[in-house]
């Protein structure tokens, strides 16, 4: 098939799959916010007297963020104004190109790999493109040339240079570990073993580095506990004039953001596709290649390469809308840290931190 | 060292709220989508228009006309109700009929009732009660909030 036309399938496909996760978490995370709090969450969006748990709630809120006034503030810079929702959003959403979302899948003759494109740069690739999303913030902080909304797109840039020193900082961990920055080759080195039972996934490999990344990655995200760019109760916040679907761009990159998260999550340390001891394409000793589950204590259990390539699609999604569930709790757990504990946790806990990880992963690398 | 106690307080944090989700998500998924009626439903809040909360009965909720035997209304006309109701929303035609005064008209205009309920303690005749155990008489327009307590019908 023709590269192009596959690349471009693949797009549409899983910009598809992002809208309607992102249109979904929106409603997941008002209920999981409700569950918290002893209370049912939306629950009355109805469409023929059917309301079902609020399923089409999403919807309900994006028709009212459609139909507001979308209002544009006559002292705004309006090029910049129009412009920076659309920037955050296009490269927080941009990330998720390099995410493999499964093992490369046999179609006929052709072999499809489940991921728009592979660069073998793809891990800086990720941190890159999901820092350039500050542009839009700042961008539309400034332009609003509003006092309160310019101080919300200050405090979301010092916070987010600060804590992307940390991020990248307990990556190198991983990347010590790792043999490639090539995504798919990360999440096969993770669904080897190690001692022949333990799988070789990030989280076990390096658990300080995943504190460490999940704490500066949430505060990437912008979201509670680190909410300062938009503190409500202070200053609102970077989109303090947006009003109408702008706004409704801003929010929904919120919760992009927070997908991307919990798929790089995912990808790095928890295996990404991977389910433990379930094999594709094993090449067993007596030659013949084997597919299925391969337990430590010597059982095998066959499966064909079909279900094995359906179950690791599935077992991503999974996790990450896990990892997702994570993010939302924690969400919903902490309250707002003041703007002096943010810069003390960013450069004088994590980085401190992230440092030793690198050190102590190297050690342990020279001894085995 | 300090960092550390932070760190195992927002894991206890997590624990807590985590819980809440899990056992209460547990209990949401078995009561409403299973249908199953538990004692602990998960949750704090009624869901109204669907389940009730139960009224207490001194509650003071929308007003009713008593009527004697012969289905006259029981109000005399005396006038005290208009003169004590703070909110001046009382209003009260009485005529003598066969001797024995009567109301014929008695309108409430219930968008401006306090719900003090001092129309029913001052009543000689103990005609108004506030017993009916209506809450939900909302309305797009005051015309219809003016209450005829006359008026038998179911309204
Ligand atoms: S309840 Fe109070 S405010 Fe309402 S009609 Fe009676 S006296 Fe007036
Ligand atoms: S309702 Fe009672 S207080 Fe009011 S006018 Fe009639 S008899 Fe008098």
């Amino acid at each position: 098939m023709n590269y192009t036309l596959l690349v471009l399938i693949k797009i549409i496909v899983l910009f598809a799959w992002l809208m309607i996760f992102a249109l979904y978490a929106t409603l997941a995370e008002r209920k999981v916010s409700a569950v918290i709090q002893d209370r049912h969450g939306a629950n009355r969006a109805k469409i023929l007297g059917i309301s079902s748990f609020g399923i089409f709630q999403p919807f309900a809120d994006a028709l009212k963020m459609l139909f507001k006034e979308d209002y544009i503030p006559p002292f705004t810079d309006k090029f910049m104004f129009k412009f920076a929702p659309v920037i955050t959003f296009f490269f927080s959403a941009l990330v998720i190109i390099a995410i493999p979302f499964g093992e490369p899948v046999k179609i006929g003759k052709e072999i499809i790999k489940l991921q728009v494109i592979d660069p073998d740069i793809a891990l800086l690739l990720i941190f890159a493109l999901s820092s350039m999303s500050i542009y839009g913030i700042i961008l539309g902080g400034w332009s609003s040339n509003n006092k309160y909304s310019f101080l919300g797109g200050m405090r979301a840039t010092s916070q987010i240079v600060s804590y992307e020193v940390a991020l990248i900082l307990s990556i190198i961990g991983l990347i010590m570990v790792y043999p490639s920055l090539r995504l798919s080759e990360i999440v096969n080195y993770q669904s080897t073993l190690l001692w022949g039972w333990i799988p070789k996934w990030g989280i076990l490999l390096q658990p300080l580095a995943f504190i460490i990344f999940i704490i500066a990655a949430i505060a990437e995200t912008k979201r509670a506990p680190f909410d300062l760019p938009e503190s409500e109760s202070e200053i609102i916040g970077f989109f303090l004039e947006y009003s109408g679907i702008r706004f409704g761009v801003y929010m929904l990159t919120d919760f992009v953001e927070t997908i991307m998260l919990s798929l790089i999550i995912t990808t790095l340390f928890f295996g990404g596709w991977n389910i433990p001891y379930l094999f594709s394409g094993l090449k067993l000793s007596n030659g013949t290649i084997f597919s299925g589950f391969v337990f430590p204590w010597g059982k095998q259990l066959a499966i064909s390469i079909n279900w094995v390539s359906i179950l690791q699609i599935i077992a991503f999604q999974i996790k990450t809308v896990i990892v997702f569930v994570f993010l939302l709790l924690v969400r919903w757990t902490f309250p707002r840290l003041r703007f002096d504990q943010l810069m003390e946790l960013g450069w004088k806990s994590l980085i401190p931190l992230a440092l030793f990880n690198i050190v102590v992963t190297a050690i342990i690398i020279a001894i085995v | 060292m300090k960092g550390f106690l932070y760190f195992f307080e927002t894991i206890k944090g997590l624990l807590v709220t985590g819980k809440h989700l899990i056992v209460n998500f547990f209990f949401h998924t078995i009561n409403y989508i299973f249908r199953i009626k538990t004692k602990r439903r998960g949750s704090v809040t009624t869901q109204y228009p669907e389940e009730k909360r139960e009224i207490p009965p001194r509650y003071r909720t929308k007003h009713r006309m008593m009527f004697n035997e012969e289905g006259t209304p029981r109000c005399v006309g005396c006038m005290l109700c208009v003169t004590v109701c703070p909110s001046d929303c009382i209003f009260v035609k009485a005529e003598e009929i066969e001797g024995k005064k009567i109301a014929t008209e008695f309108i409430i205009h219930v968008n401006r009732c306090a719900f003090c309920g001092y129309c029913v303690e001052v009543c000689p005749e103990d005609a108004i009660r506030m017993d009916s155990g209506k809450l939900d008489f909302v309305s797009d327009s005051q015309k219809n909030l003016s209450l005829n307590l006359l008026f038998k019908g179911k309204k």
